[in-house]
């Protein structure tokens, strides 16, 4: 089976899904020239009113893609994480709530993809891992994929889903490899990831390590490191947020009796906060320990290499973790 | 003149409609059966009606906060609209929106929007939709002298007018925004002088007179639907009542004197359009008559309707959020 990068993935997933149907189109900024890689070559296939160069005006822009999907349009927007805060108002007071004011007239199909940058030395303003936000912000699908055979088979799905979804684009997992099928090797010809399933990366016996988008692969090199002390971890990848596959995070707990969240945003009201206290609600008496979190310090991302790799989680900071929950 | 006489008194029915039903509202807002804020269009209804008077049904209109009018002269349904606002299950959004998010996709009205200026980028992309998707629609959004200030109108402006887009920018310059005056708040004499800044044709219009509206709209939707690209319209108009229900605290401010509501008032667009249509022989003073009450009767009913009809249950609580089930 082929290994594809993650943006190849992405890629993949834009020009099928581009090509089974018409309505689909890409606007962003800088999208012809693919300044972020995964629109190369499109303007060329699809022609320029299906790859829309925008101006600088997310606010303006992600309307205008609110505004084309209720007249039959399904826009992919490409963007960054921090460039959400400049388009709040259309994603938050719009897009996630038209459907619901209006009685269920509304169906908003648009697929915002938003690279999420960070450990990378760009400071407060380009390191955004915002996804909890939108948690809080009923009406938004939330899709994480940490590899590229969910990156391609989240997308596809995403694009085809009616409502609003943000899918948010790991940026320390751009240029992994993962083994992504051909669709001539699929029974269906393609490849859909459903919502709300979880994945179980590997199966364990001893502590659960749930993983959020980036902080899947630093669980996974975790449980290399416990593996070899004789510790068998289960670590489940939950895909998407909205809607949150809890049975499986809870089955899990149930038969390992610990819980570890690995979630690359900032601790306070992290996707990991509501994952623990799911858990502390439904899953108390499956305990054996307290429930850790292994997120992003509370502190804004600072420019300098000595201080930015310090707030970000670690395998390390996961196999402390793990340490700590079989104490 | 392009109006014949039924679309001149289609005309002057809905702005009695508009008319009746928010003086009907704020009949009902005294009496405390209606609990949230809303905003009355009167005064303003020539804008509304003259603007969708140039429409057809499969055109597109979004709104704001104050906009009772806009669906009704869209040809929206005034049980429906009055059941919405006393928060119950026949009204339009089912007793999930109110007073500000009045919609029927079914015939074009893309909803309103609570927060201002933020139908605008809507607007503009339902237009991105007619031309990307070849489909033979415009839209047309409504947004008030206030609105004119937010970011969302600039970049929707700009964007549209790159993109040729078939939309109508229908400003209505009803001279305030809550309390703080235009001379207040926008740096140029005219909302409408703005649009050389994107090069599109900016209009200004007499907004008390729904044929000059619809004169001004009809040029407008002539060029979107001709691909020639979008229009500023600002219809001068002016806001008999205080910016909204409820607030008393406004109410009883001085922003604005008395003096100048009652010289506004003097030029009321429901006579001036019926006095048109009599000195151009369209209609008898009779005829006029027979419309206003034919429209009291209609809004009678419309009361009635939305009080007999049910609260929702409970359990539609968590009904409408997903098109597609999680």
């Amino acid at each position: 089976m082929p290994t594809k990068t993650y943006i190849q993935a992405i890629a993949e997933a834009t020009i099928e899904e581009m090509e089974r149907d018409q309505s689909v189109f890409t606007m962003g900024e800088d999208l012809r020239q693919s300044v972020y890689g995964a629109t190369a070559g499109l303007v060329d296939r699809f022609g320029e009113d299906r790859v829309i160069d925008t101006p600088l005006s997310e606010n303006g822009f992600f309307g205008a893609a609110l505004g084309a999907s209720l007249c039959g349009m399904r826009p992919i927007v490409e963007t960054v994480t921090s460039f959400l805060w400049v388009g709040m108002d259309q994603l938050v007071s719009q897009g996630s709530k038209m459907r619901y004011m209006f009685g269920g007239q509304a169906e908003l199909p648009v697929t915002f993809r938003v690279r999420m940058f960070y450990a990378r030395g760009a400071a407060a303003h380009h390191s955004d891992r915002n996804y909890p936000v939108f948690m809080n912000t009923p009406g938004i699908k939330i899709v994480c994929p940490s590899n590229a055979y969910d990156a391609k088979g989240l997308m596809k799905t995403a694009v085809r889903d009616n409502d609003v979804c943000l899918l948010f684009e790991d940026g320390i997992a751009l240029s992994s490899r993962t083994e992504v099928p051909d669709n001539d090797e699929l029974p269906d010809g393609e490849l859909l990831v459903p919502f709300g399933v979880a994945n179980t990366v590997q199966s364990g016996t001893e502590v659960t390590i749930v993983g959020i988008a980036g902080g899947v692969q630093h669980a996974i090199d975790a449980a290399k490191v416990l593996d070899a002390e004789g510790i068998s971890a289960e670590i489940i990848d939950p895909r998407t947020l909205v809607p949150l596959d809890k049975e499986s995070i809870l089955k899990s707990v149930a038969k390992t009796g610990r819980l570890v969240i690995v979630d690359p945003a900032h601790k306070m009201c992290s996707a990991a906060s509501e994952i623990a206290a799911i858990v502390a609600q439904e899953g108390f008496w499956d305990l054996q320990a307290p429930i850790q979190v292994v997120a992003s310090e509370q502190i804004n991302v600072p420019y300098s290499p000595a201080l930015e790799p310090l707030i970000y989680p670690t395998p390390e900071k996961v196999v402390d973790a793990v340490r700590t929950v079989l104490d | 003149m392009t109006l014949d006489k039924q679309q001149l008194e289609e005309m002057y029915r809905r702005m009695c409609r508009i008319r009746y039903f928010e003086e009907a509202v704020i009949e009902i807002h005294s009496s405390g059966e209606l609990i949230g804020p809303a905003h009355p269009y009167i005064g303003e209804e020539a804008v509304a009606v003259g603007a969708c008077a140039a429409l057809r049904d499969s055109d597109r209109i979004a709104g704001n906060h104050r906009s009772h009018g806009h669906p009704i002269a869209k040809g929206g349904d005034v049980n429906r609209a009055m059941a919405e606002i006393l928060g119950k299950s026949g009204g339009y959004c089912k007793g999930k929106g109110g007073s500000m998010h009045l919609a029927d996709f079914s015939i074009g009205i893309l909803g309103e929007s609570g927060i201002v200026a933020s139908s605008v980028p809507i607007a503009t992309g339902a237009a991105l939709a007619a031309k990307l998707g070849k489909q033979d629609f415009v839209s047309l959004v409504f947004f008030g002298d206030g609105a004119s200030n937010q970011g969302a109108c600039h970049e929707s402006m700009n964007m549209a007018a790159l993109w040729d887009l078939p939309v109508i920018f229908m400003c209505e310059n009803n001279g305030y925004a809550i309390t703080t005056s235009y001379k207040n708040s926008v740096s140029v004499d005219h909302v409408s002088d703005r649009a050389s800044a994107y090069g599109m044709p900016g209009v200004l219009v007499d907004g008390q007179d729904a044929i000059a509206v619809h004169e001004a709209t009809s040029e407008a939707v002539r060029r979107a639907r001709a691909g020639e690209g979008p229009t500023l319209i600002e219809a001068m108009t002016y806001r008999y009542e205080d910016h909204s229900l409820g607030l008393d605290r406004i109410r009883k401010s001085e922003y604005r004197s008395q003096d100048e509501v009652d010289e506004a008032m003097k030029r009321d667009p429901l006579p001036i359009h019926r006095q048109a249509m009599i000195a151009h022989g369209f209609a008898t003073e009779a005829e006029c008559d027979a419309i206003e009450a034919e429209v009291h009767a209609e809004i009678d009913g419309a009361v009635e309707f939305a009080r007999n009809s049910p609260f929702p249950e409970p359990g539609e609580l968590y009904d409408d959020m997903w098109a597609t089930p999680v």
